[in-house]
């Protein structure tokens, strides 16, 4: 599929009467001293895609983590699925979740994936993947293993249920780390530069993965440093510098006419 | 025979009183307020810096005097502790301040990716402990874990000094009665290496278990 057709397919998925599955206003994120987000915002409605990109130290993880409090916010809104996260400061003064629960139902429905796989390696594949939904979610163990074998043989991985994680390749392990988060039925999934931590001859496997993810109208939001393949799958791009949106619009316009010089610079050192 | 018993029902106890201190301290330490870990740190230190022999006639006597003059002022009857009872709380608790630090290495050790993971895929506290944390360590907490039970076995020989009928006692009286120094402590010496052995044989299975998942070091070299 060429990368018009992909945007003109997403596109009419997205259309306004999608429900906001996240929403982000005015964000703002700092490390002691260390201003990182600085005023962000950013919204991804049903079966859109958006691509985060900006350089090294722009903050784009640091607002993936925020969304589902694996950092927390300094200040700023965070809603998903229409519930905005209800924080509180602590007696250092650090905001924090104010209640737990609330955040750990929010994030289980969030599917993660991070750049390096994370898999739990005292767990067999088939282990990793029914994790989530029988503990967390409590569904029936047979159910939940029924499931993973089907998310399992999706990603190619049928044949390695029982496989440690120690023992595959990394492309392997990323994508049974996608199997892992599509198990719990994420209303969006979260990704981490997901192939930053392969080998390049490995990338493309985990990237047809989450490229057919996106053409069957899943939503994500992805934080990448591959442009060609952030061009081709999302429906909406958006370029972080020094912790602010600098620029966002389709990919077209982002990759086809930056209009900001930081832009405009970033792709032509990165393509 | 019962002295050996009386031994391993104290080690065993110990050993479980200490891993329960050890979990709830490695997490205080690492997870917890400034007012929690200034005490854990103070509890570590001054359990391991006081020689154990010390600590058990402390414990064994100003402890049960405490629990009883504490029972008698909310006005209960003075209950009579039973060595055994008595014997694996003060060497639990010496045990406690080691595997809180055997415990809080092997936490460190654990990736923290799939501590992360583990959070956000909504796991409570709990729960993350019980099906992540706790068999995540375990493979680098066995070692120093070994260590300590086989400690714990040979500890409660200490407790001989409050009259506690373990294997050394016994063996000191039955060799005091017969004569027969030689043959009852070499008794009681083959006895507690038995007990090592067999030990060594059950952890290194344990080993091997806790380590699924984890390729050989051996192919690695």
């Amino acid at each position: 599929m060429s990368a018009v057709e992909a945007a003109a397919v997403s596109s009419g998925k997205a259309q306004n009467g999608a429900a906001e599955a996240i929403h982000v206003e005015n964000l703002h994120k700092k490390f002691g001293r260390l201003h990182v987000l600085k005023g962000v915002s950013l919204s991804a409605r049903d079966g859109e895609v958006i691509a985060i990109i900006g350089g090294s130290g722009s903050g784009k993880s640091t607002l993936l983590r925020c969304i589902n409090c694996l950092e927390n916010p300094t200040s700023g809104i965070i809603r998903v699925n229409g519930e905005e996260i209800k924080l509180k400061a602590d007696s250092h003064g650090h905001t924090v979740p104010a209640d737990r629960r609330q955040i750990e139902r929010i994030r289980s429905k969030l599917g993660m994936v991070f750049q390096n796989f994370n898999l739990w390696s005292h767990m067999t594949l088939i282990e990793n993947v029914i994790e989530v939904p029988v503990h967390v979610l409590g569904v029936k163990r047979d159910e939940a293993i029924a499931q993973a074998e089907k998310l399992l043989a999706r990603v190619g991985l049928a044949e390695k249920r029982d496989v440690y994680p120690a023992y595959l390749s990394g492309g392997q392990q990323q994508r049974a780390a996608i199997a892992r988060a599509l198990a719990i039925n994420p209303r969006v999934m979260l990704f981490d530069e997901p192939t930053s931590a392969l080998d390049p001859e490995l990338v493309g496997e985990v990237l047809k993965v989450i490229g057919d993810l996106a053409r069957e109208g899943r939503t994500m939001v992805l934080v990448t440093h591959e442009m060609k393949f952030a061009r081709e799958v999302a429906t909406h791009v958006v370029y972080l510098y020094n912790g602010l949106v600098e620029e966002e619009g389709s990919p077209e316009q982002i990759f086809g006419a930056p209009k900001s010089e930081r832009l405009k610079q970033f792709i032509r050192n990165i393509g | 025979m019962l002295g050996l018993l009386h031994s391993l029902e104290i080690a065993v106890g110990a050993t479980i009183v200490g891993l329960l201190i050890g979990i709830c301290g490695a997490y205080g330490k690492l997870y917890g307020g400034p007012v929690v870990r200034d005490l854990l740190a103070v509890y570590t230190t001054v359990v391991r810096a006081v020689p154990e022999l010390v600590l058990i006639l402390l414990l064994y006597y100003a402890g049960t005097d405490l629990i009883n003059q504490v029972l008698t002022a909310i006005g209960y009857q003075r209950v009579d502790i039973s060595g055994l009872v008595a014997g694996i709380a003060v060497l639990g608790f010496c045990q406690g301040a080691y595997s809180t630090e055997v415990m809080r290495g092997a936490i460190l050790a654990i990736p923290q990716g799939q501590i992360e993971a583990a959070r956000a895929f909504g796991m409570s506290p709990g729960l993350l402990l019980r099906r992540i944390t706790l068999p995540a360590m375990l493979p680098f907490a066995i070692p120093g874990l070994a260590n300590l039970w086989l400690i714990a076995t040979k500890d409660t020989a200490l407790l001989a000094v409050v009259g506690f009928f373990e294997l050394t006692l016994a063996t000191r009286q039955a060799a005091g009665v017969t004569k027969a120094y030689l043959i009852f402590y070499l008794a009681a010496g083959v006895l507690y290496l038995a007990v090592t052995l067999f030990s060594n044989f059950l952890l290194g299975r344990a080993e091997k278990w806790a380590r699924r998942g984890m390729p050989s070091v051996k192919e690695a070299r």
